[in-house]
């Protein structure tokens, strides 16, 4: 069946603030462990993700989900995410979209360029990383449930599941279209 | 008709072919084509996995080595003309006549298209390039008319290639000065228009301010629809008035034009979009595959479906259409 | 080093375009004078009746004279223009666009900076057709032309060295579109401007000027204080395009400096006079960006 990209079914959902709040006082260093070993496991097992970042590998990259009440510090070479509250000055690049269009995005499930113009990306600092960065992602084709699934090795499988069904309902996008 | 569609990654080469291109260009990772972006194009490895990969499935591979060579460097070019014939290229595509030149001499076999970037726009100049060289086939200029376009194939004893969908050049392409003038880098030196490394986003009160080498592209609203930072597409100010002066934040999209560029005897329809990611890919070539593939029963295309991905989520026929001039 | 006097990009007066060469023929320290339209067909039959007496006076007076052909051409009307002038005898054409080369192969030619050569192979192409003279593009940097004009001591190589550079071609008119009026229409607005239409950033930062269906830039590539820095390139003629300000004095500064009767700062200063508030610039030749001034 046709892919249905989800630009093409309108704007994505975001998370109701409600929940945001909700998910405020909870502690960041447990998810930083738990993203931090997703990272280097999905930078290891698709090796040409650093190739195409080329001189960019080094950069630091904040990742703003506009909807959450934390975001992300990310760098490539070699492997590091911090969870932070806000992110701090410095960086080389910041990225913010909604949660939904960020894992949309990872997976190539939407294009970037179409986000931009619809103003549901903003983008600031270093444009060559950002392109860099988008570009190696895309060729990737990464599968967060089966990276994900790989993560919790004998529990992978319902762990897939669980992520996959929690992802869809957030991009809205059936299971099938996989 | 033929559709000839973009790949910027050995993933979108993947999925253009999935969704129905006959066809897929792209380059390689370097100053020798003229979408040269970080972390976009193939290595030659990649080239030859993707040449295999669409071979095996009855598809074609058209290798763009369509920048102008710097002197005292065109080894680099024509490097890049050998390695690509030797990868099983089912075209090159080049818009440098000495490297047109090169190609005829040592490889007379190959397919040779010329690029847009040639800006050969008339009868005169194609049939110079075909003479000359033994060209099979020119993209054409995004500035004609489809009555121009039919009277050019008319004319022209090689086939004839024209755009239907994506970024739309404004000026005559490949004669265009306008993003070394801000960056020093431009399309036919560099493979770069209005390149990131000169680009930046500035958040203020008025909205988001893109700059170009310094200079203020445009300036959009909070929730306004956006395009890229190119010079040709930006709001500026004269004594007449502000606003879009060269052209609007729009894409092309000829969709609807199909028939009438069929009816003019176009080869081959192109998507531009090396730089686009998977998702545009599929959702634009599906289109225009299935556009094509019901042509003939009379069917309307669902133009809307392909709005989120143009500049200022708006298309226009450009050129195509009498009154753009 | 020669001097060359490209053609008027403008849409002048027809009497103040022929009195303009006039004056050049009888009074500018120039080589060669490139004549013709060559940005617009529509404005071509203004300045044909006036080409022969402006064409025959710039001889009589010693110049060589360059017949420019349209930079972009896509009409059957313009196709036409540009094989007749191709067929003119007693002038070598300039040839702006590939469209003349089929006819004119084999014949002595000049190449105008609206064909592509970016290199000594493409270079080499166009000498063996019979170019005896090219003028690069003006984005061109210097280092590329050097290399160039070393593989290629037999053709005459040029420089675009002042009067704000031509930076894009397009078939929309944006004089029509900014008057709002179609192409086909124009009234040929683009005659109140001179010295083109200035066009401003929206933080009213200079940067463009349009000139009907042309684009060059806002400011003016002067390269008075580089003629060390051609000279040793081997660059044979610098090319002084025609801006709405005395460029006969403009031709005598650069002789003078080009004779050593002047040096960079004082040539420089008497530019800045004939053509007050525009900004110099020279960017293109180090390969910065085409705004940017930078002194030897």
């Amino acid at each position: 069946m046709s892919h249905s990209s989800a630009t093409s079914s309108g704007p994505l959902p975001t998370i109701p603030p409600l929940l945001a709040l909700a998910l405020r006082p909870l502690p960041l260093l447990p998810l930083q462990l738990v993203l931090g070993g997703f990272l280097e496991r999905i930078l290891r097992h698709n090796p040409g993700l650093l190739d195409r970042l080329g001189e960019h590998r080094r950069a630091r990259f904040g990742i703003k989900p506009a909807d959450l009440p934390f975001a992300f510090i990310v760098e490539a070479a070699p492997p590091r995410l911090q969870v932070v509250r806000e992110l701090p000055p410095g960086l080389d690049a910041c990225v913010s979209a909604s949660l939904a269009n960020l894992l949309a995005l990872v997976e190539g499930r939407v294009d970037g360029d179409a986000l931009m113009f619809s103003r549901q990306l903003g983008i600031e600092g270093d444009m060559e990383a950002v392109l860099a960065l988008r570009n190696a992602i895309d060729d990737a084709r990464l599968d967060l449930a089966a990276e994900l699934a790989s993560v919790f090795g004998p529990l992978g499988e319902p762990a897939r599941r669980s992520f996959e069904l929690a992802r869809d309902r957030l991009i809205g996008a059936s299971r099938e279209q996989r | 008709m033929e559709l000839i569609c973009p790949a910027g990654t050995p993933a979108a080469l993947r999925s253009a072919i999935e969704a129905g291109a006959d066809a897929v260009y792209c380059g390689f990772n370097d100053e020798t084509n003229a979408r040269n972006f970080p972390g976009l194009n193939f290595s030659r490895d990649e080239l030859r996995k993707g040449i295999a990969l669409a071979h095996g499935r009855g598809k074609r591979i058209l290798v763009a080595i369509n920048t102008f060579p710097r002197a005292a460097s065109v080894a680099l070019w024509r490097r890049a003309v050998d390695d690509a014939v030797a990868a099983g290229a089912d075209a090159l595509i080049v818009a440098d006549i000495g490297l047109m030149d090169y190609v005829a001499r040592q490889h007379p076999d190959q397919r040779l298209h010329v690029s847009v970037q040639a800006a050969a726009a008339n009868p005169d100049a194609i049939a110079f390039y075909v003479e000359t060289f033994g060209a099979r086939r020119v993209v054409l200029p995004r500035v004609l008319r489809v009555s121009e376009i039919a009277e050019i194939t008319r004319e022209t004893t090689c086939e004839t290639e024209v755009f239907v969908f994506g970024g739309l050049c404004v000026m005559a392409e490949g004669r265009c000065s306008l993003s070394s003038y801000a960056t020093g880098k431009s399309p036919n030196m560099q493979g770069v228009c209005s390149p990131a490394s000169h680009v930046a986003y500035e958040e203020t009160a008025k909205g988001t301010t893109s700059r170009l080498g310094g200079f203020t592209i445009n300036r959009f609203a909070p929730r306004e629809a956006a395009g890229y930072p190119t010079l040709c597409k930006g709001r500026f100010s004269t004594a007449l008035g502000d606003g879009y002066i060269f052209e609007d934040p729009v894409s092309l999209d000829a969709t609807t034009l199909l028939k009438g560029l069929q009816a003019a005897g176009v080869a081959a329809l192109k998507i531009e979009g090396r730089q686009r990611g998977r998702a545009y890919i599929e959702s634009v070539v599906r289109h225009f595959r299935r556009a094509l593939d019901t042509l003939e029963d009379g069917s309307e295309a669902d133009i809307a479906s392909l709005k989120p991905f143009t500049e200022g989520q708006s298309s226009t026929l450009g050129a195509y259409r009498k009154t753009w001039r | 080093m020669q001097l060359s006097l490209g053609p008027v990009l403008y849409n002048w007066a027809p009497e103040r375009w022929r009195d303009f060469y006039f004056r050049v023929a009888d009074e500018a320290p120039v080589d060669v004078v490139s004549v013709g339209e060559i940005v617009c067909s529509k404005r071509s039959p203004f300045f044909a009746e006036h080409l022969p007496e402006v064409i025959e006076r710039l001889q009589r007076s010693g110049k060589q004279v360059l017949l420019g052909s349209l930079i972009l051409v896509s009409l059957r009307r313009e196709r036409r223009q540009t094989e007749e002038l191709c067929a003119i005898d007693g002038a070598m054409v300039e040839v702006n666009d590939l469209t003349c080369l089929k006819s004119i192969e084999g014949r002595p030619h000049a190449i105008g900076p609206f064909v592509n050569i970016y290199n000594e192979a493409s270079a080499a192409f166009h000498v063996r057709q019979g170019a005896a003279r090219i003028c690069l593009p003006p984005e061109l940097p210097v280092s590329s032309a050097a290399v160039i004009a070393a593989a290629l001591p037999e053709a005459v190589i040029e420089m675009f060295a002042f009067g704000r550079v031509p930076l894009a071609i397009s078939a929309r008119c944006y004089h029509a579109r900014l008057h709002k009026l179609s192409k086909d229409n124009c009234r040929f607005v683009c005659e109140k401007d001179p010295d083109g239409l200035a066009l401003k950033t929206l933080d009213r930062q200079d940067f463009l000027t349009i000139n009907g269906v042309q684009t060059l830039s806002h400011a003016c590539t002067n390269l008075i204080g580089d003629i060390e820095n051609l000279r040793e390139a081997g660059i044979g003629s610098l090319r002084l395009s025609p801006q709405d300000c005395d460029m006969v004095e403009v031709a005598k500064a650069f002789r003078d400096m080009l004779d050593g009767r002047r040096d960079a700062e004082d040539a420089g200063g008497r530019l800045s006079e004939l053509y007050p508030g525009v900004a110099f610039a020279n960017g293109f030749l180090r390969g910065q960006p085409g705004f940017s001034l930078a002194r030897a």
